[in-house]
């Protein structure tokens, strides 16, 4: 209970932005198009939350994270198909299979992986990525359910406003707790420096990998989700480029800032889903030429992200 | 129990170097000893093989009567061998009210789930962090500074601050790494009061490297004296100063103080 309470503004704000966000939905003031983005700006907020606990607050640098992502909506999408449980009552429990599937593997892989630094540790998760990549492109030899290379389809639609809605904000709620807890305050310091961090008694090992699990889990729900607006996957959506627009949403938020992902998160969606609104269909994907220009620019105006204006 | 710490022919070599060759010696407990000899003899290494950032080629280290030569260096922290760095090592983006509960948190714990919905252990071991923490700054004369982010802290405060930090994991074993390096006389003579003080309030075993010979002579009950990885002497204050080799070897280079 002190949880909520503790909580109370920010419970209320996003009470606030619930209504108004229900009420447009309802009255058909927005299109469905622009209804699924704005599910799809929540979903994309808390997948890179999950990357800025473990890049941003751990300093764990991650080129996979978007494995995870994928990981979760697979997962979740593939137990409600094959269980013949594919409705509201038990979508909380796919996303939460979806979400420990995520958590599993990156335990798995983390105990080997965490130790190396750095461009090594960016390689390792690159690698993991393109590795669930080509499991994904083949996963038809598996099951037939889950499409291989021509995609998972017909999944049925259950996510909707509301559960996309609460979902990220209790986490979003947890995450700032979990923050602001001895266990975000060793992450930074292992952040800050490993050998200090062990010097004071921090298990730099174990705090490593609490961080990169947890961060994957709130992708793998993130996927789930995902799986459940779209009805329909493919392993391109989870590939190395996809791990970048997370990567790229933590550092414009500012790395070790929830806030500053949350507004980054809205701005990347709103920014590649306006132009492909504003630009002719002839030219839609010169997108993908304005938004890395725009990323260089934002670097050297801006390298520790819109919110900070410079290091302390 | 007669002694707290035990090296035992402790050996590392790096390439062709040898860092640390052999040595030997023991710490009683609530003693201060003091390790002097010249740049590159090997005292700094000494350090990080005690609290195990190296590892060492043959040898054996024992705290409180048992051989913790095997475990980890966060292990060796909460097991109450606290240390300093002697290129501070603080974590320069966090506060210095961080820093400090940081090294305490380690060793009080709640669970995660404790954390995330702010249990009523959450809180007691939270607050309890802040406690000691204002104690040791306080303590320490960082008083006014507790938001501040340690890497604006001017010099002298960060060196405090990392002795800030290394007292807040409750240590019975200080290992202090030049404390008083880049200090001025006036700094070196209040370091010599707060490690008097902090020595009798904690109740700490200190094992201090220093070169500023004002402040070892003063603290140390026991001098250990390196050169070339080796032990050259071992005794008071009073005799090392009058050693021949000693003079020689190290001494002789920076004059008695
Ligand atoms: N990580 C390392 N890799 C290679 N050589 C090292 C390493 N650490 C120490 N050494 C070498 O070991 C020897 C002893 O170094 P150490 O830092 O222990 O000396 P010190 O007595 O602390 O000197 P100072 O008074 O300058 O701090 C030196 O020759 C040093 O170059
Ligand atoms: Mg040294």
């Amino acid at each position: 209970m002190r949880f909520f309470l503790e909580s109370k503004k920010l419970m209320l704000l996003a009470l606030g932005i619930y209504v108004i966000l229900r009420l447009s939905f309802s009255f058909d003031i927005v299109s469905e198009y622009i209804e699924q983005i704005t599910i799809y700006v929540f979903i994309v907020i808390l997948a890179a939350t999950g990357l800025n606990v473990i890049y941003g607050y751990t300093g764990q640098f991650s080129l996979g994270h978007a494995a995870f992502y994928g990981i979760g909506a697979y997962t979740s999408a593939y137990l409600a198909k094959t269980s013949g449980l594919e409705n509201f009552l038990f979508f909380p429990a796919m996303i939460l299979a979806g979400g420990l599937m995520a958590a599993l593997v990156a335990y798995i892989i983390g105990i080997p992986i965490l130790r190396l630094r750095d461009d090594f540790l960016g390689i390792a998760t690159l690698g993991f990525g393109i590795l669930v990549r080509v499991f994904l492109d083949n996963s038809d030899r598996i099951s037939e359910t889950l499409g291989g290379s021509r995609g998972f389809t017909g999944i049925a639609r259950l996510t909707n406003l509301e559960i996309a809605f609460f979902v990220t904000v209790f986490l979003l709620l947890v995450t700032r707790n979990f923050i602001s807890s001895r266990y975000g305050l060793f992450w930074r310091c292992i952040k800050e420096d490993e050998t200090a961090s062990a010097s004071i008694g921090i298990d730099t090992a174990r705090m490593k990998l609490m961080a990169f699990v947890y961060g994957c889990f709130l992708a793998g729900v993130a996927g789930a989700l995902y799986a459940h607006l779209y009805t329909f996957l493919h392993p391109s959506n989870f590939d190395f480029l996809r791990s970048i627009d997370f990567l790229i949403i933590v550092i414009l938020g500012g790395m070790g800032n929830i806030a500053g992902t949350i507004y980054a998160g809205l701005l990347w969606v709103g920014f590649i889903e306006g132009l492909r609104i504003v630009l002719p269909a002839n030219i839609v994907d010169l997108r993908w030429v304005f938004i890395p220009l725009l990323l260089i620019v934002l670097m050297m105006w801006r390298p520790y992200g819109l919110m900070t204006k410079k290091k302390g | 129990m007669t002694t707290i710490l035990e090296v035992d022919r402790l050996m590392k070599s790096f390439g062709g170097v040898k860092a640390v060759d052999g040595i030997s010696f023991h710490v009683d407990p609530g003693e201060a000893l003091g390790i002097i000899g010249p740049n590159g003899a090997g005292k700094t290494t000494v350090f990080n093989l005690i609290t195990r950032f190296y590892t060492p080629d043959s040898g054996d280290i024992r705290f409180m009567g048992k051989s913790v030569t095997h475990l980890p260096p966060y292990r060796l922290a909460r097991l109450g061998i606290g240390r300093t760095f002697q290129n501070l090592r603080l974590f320069k983006e966090l506060t210095v009210l961080e820093n400090i509960t940081s090294a305490y948190l380690s060793g009080h714990r709640y669970s995660p789930f404790a954390g995330i919905f702010r249990t009523g252990r959450h809180s007691s071991v939270e607050n309890n962090a802040q406690v000691k923490a204002w104690v040791l700054i306080e303590f320490l004369g960082l008083a006014g500074r507790e938001h501040t982010k340690a890497g604006s802290l001017p010099y002298g405060e960060q060196r405090r601050l990392e002795l800030a930090r290394a007292l807040a994991i409750e240590p019975q074993l200080l290992l202090i790494d030049e404390p008083g390096a880049g200090m001025n006389p006036r700094e070196i003579q209040d370091l010599v009061t707060t490690l008097r003080e902090a020595k009798k309030r904690f109740s700490l075993t200190i094992v201090m490297i220093e070169h500023q010979m004002g402040l070892v002579m003063n603290i140390s009950d026991r001098i250990l004296v390196m050169d070339f990885g080796e032990k050259i002497m071992e005794g008071t204050p009073a005799e090392v100063k009058k050693d021949r080799r000693v003079i020689e070897a190290y001494l002789g280079e920076e004059g008695p103080a």
